[in-house]
């Protein structure tokens, strides 16, 4: 999920009685499954809760691209190298549509993109963490790709149009995303030597509990799911999308011959589903609060490169103004 | 320093060159002036990574001693790189990175524009589908050194800066050599002055839309890409980049 922990500034959902006519209207149309488009009206909270959380996504996407970029210089092949940098084309692709999204929210991308800088606005905890071998590039690829797709996949259902649409077009450039970062790592365990073996285990070790904590607080300490919820901004609960990931991502842990870090992890006939360990929440809300391995280097990096574009964009804008005077004249 | 027929010699210097260039692009990933650009310098660097693949395939298949396009691009030494000595310059501010990206452009369009009608086919193929991707880049690269040369005072200053670091590695556009001569002699590459001529008339409009003066033609200062001698930036470059292939030459990605 890249949207972790989003404020609706609700304390307490309303029921249809007391809502005001409007309101009520609103909620209505939400029950029936009609999309809310951006001329329509809704409520405040509503309206910044999705400025939130589309924010927080795309934010998650530009930075989600730093740790990729840490080995696109150094992928090992042709083949590997254009991939990587075609997937993260994409990624700011997908930026620029999500920004695009919420700015028919009324919201403005560069204060957006300000708040996130200041640390007020969020992204992703998992970009927190460093890459460190070139399994990490498959394990990103498999793991945190796969965890934002089962989210974005309820998404694509969401209650607003134009984020429900955005999210119709990246889940088909995510999955191919995950296809190729697990294929990254099935080439490595069944083609590779001892080393990549071990990268690709030590990948998992590192990127298996961030990728569960991608889905959010669990149910019992998620104050905002129940609004959202009854928005159907979000379709489903975090406890349930992180059980969804477990249960479809060990069958492919297994087939690669890996393990995962959790002693706990075992399928449970009488649930139907995989039992997995307690996640360390400290670490969950340490990494958000900023004090994660690599909080300060991304922001600072992003920071860096909106403050030393600042002559660039200021040229750009110059010149087309230029050109409009010359035009007139 | 020619190790192999001219062709080859050649396949190598547009390789590399594309390799070079795109790893560059690379570089700029999460660091770019707005998104809008992370996605265009990426795209940029893909289409070129991918051309240099192509180059390097063939001239792996004319070598044909067990080694692929990967082993060349990923295994091979500084002093055997053959790619001009512009590309290999450090990205410094986007001034130098467009003006480097631009002066390039306008002399694969040239080249590939020509290459089309190559007697060999199979460069001739390569570089119809490469053009297609360079008629872009050079369209991008142009409106942005006019944008920067035409927009503040500050933008002019970085780009005449930027021009006056770089201009003289095209001197390399400029030369000729055995392997030029005979190539085209074939009728396999253009002939060089006309080619030449085609990059400075270019060079010197865009320049002039931006509002930067044209320098002189630059003068040769006794290194050569084409021969292996480079600056010394391009050993730190292969060294990242080549990493994994020298760290774990019997592994398979």
């Amino acid at each position: 999920m890249y949207a972790q922990m989003v404020d609706t500034g609700v304390k307490q959902v309303k029921s249809l009685d007391e809502m005001d006519a409007e309101e009520r209207a609103f909620q209505q149309k939400i029950d029936a499954e009609v999309k809310i488009e951006a001329k329509n009206w809704m409520p405040e909270g509503y309206r910044k809760t999705l400025i939130r959380q589309i924010s927080q996504h795309a934010h998650s996407e530009v930075v989600g691209m730093l740790p990729e970029g840490n080995w696109v210089t150094r992928a090992p092949t042709f083949k590997r190298k254009l991939q990587l940098m075609a997937k993260i084309q994409d990624e700011a692709g997908h930026g620029l549509y999500l920004y695009s999204a919420m700015e028919t929210l009324g919201a403005d991308r560069d204060e957006e993109i300000d708040k996130l800088h200041s640390g007020k606005a969020k992204y992703s905890s998992i970009f927190n963490y460093p890459t460190l071998n070139w399994a990490d590039m498959g394990a990103v690829g498999w793991l945190v790709d796969g965890a934002a797709i089962v989210n974005q996949v309820v998404l694509q259902r969401t209650s607003y149009g134009p984020y429900s649409r955005a999210m119709i077009r990246i889940c088909k450039e995510e999955s191919f995303h995950q296809r190729q970062g697990y294929e990254i790592l099935l080439h490595m365990m069944q083609h590779g030597n001892e080393a990549q073996k071990e990268m690709v285990q030590d990948a998992i070790n590192r990127l298996w509990w961030p990728s569960l904590m991608m889905f959010g607080p669990s149910d019992a300490d998620s104050p905002n799911s129940a609004q959202s919820m009854a928005w159907k901004i979000k379709r489903h609960t975090n406890d349930e999308l992180r059980q969804r990931f477990i249960d479809q991502t060990v069958p492919q842990l297994e087939f690669l011959g890996c393990t995962a870090p959790d002693p706990d992890l075992k399928w449970n006939e009488e649930r139907g589903h995989y039992d997995f360990g307690v996640i360390n929440w400290q670490e969950f809300y340490d990494v958000l609060k900023g004090y994660g391995p690599c909080n300060r280097e991304r922001i600072e990096t992003r920071r860096q490169a909106i403050d030393n574009g600042a002559w660039v964009r200021e040229a750009a804008v110059a010149h087309a103004n230029k050109k409009k005077q010359r035009s007139v004249a | 320093m020619k190790k192999y027929d001219e062709l080859t010699e050649f396949l190598l210097r547009m390789g590399d060159s594309a390799l070079v260039q795109g790893q560059r692009l690379c570089e700029w990933c999460g660091r770019a002036p707005a998104l809008e650009e992370e996605m265009a310098l990426m795209n940029v660097g893909l289409d070129l990574v991918g051309q240099a693949r192509n180059w390097l395939d063939y001239a792996a298949q004319r070598i044909n001693d067990g080694r692929d396009a990967d082993m060349l691009a990923f295994r091979r030494d500084e002093r055997d790189y053959r790619n001009l000595l512009l590309v290999e310059q450090p990205n410094g501010d986007f001034a130098v990175t467009m003006s480097k990206q631009f002066l390039y452009d306008a002399w694969q369009f040239h080249l590939l524009e020509a290459l089309t009608e190559s007697a060999d086919q199979q460069v001739a193929a390569i570089a119809a589908k490469s053009l297609k991707e360079v008629i872009y880049h050079l369209r991008r690269s142009s409106e942005w050194v006019e944008r920067l040369g035409d927009g503040t005072e500050e933008s002019h200053q970085r780009m005449a800066a930027a021009i006056d670091t770089l201009w003289r590695f095209t001197f390399e556009f400029q030369e000729t050599d055995a392997v030029v001569d005979s190539l085209s002699e074939s009728g396999i590459i253009p002939d060089a002055g006309a080619l030449k001529q085609q990059w400075q008339q270019t060079v010197a409009k865009v320049f002039t839309d931006a509002t930067l003066s044209v320098p002189e033609d630059a003068r040769s200062f006794y290194l050569s890409g084409r021969e292996g001698m480079h600056t010394e930036h391009l050993g730190i470059l292969l060294a990242e980049m080549q990493f994994l292939q020298r760290a774990y030459p019997d592994a398979s990605w």
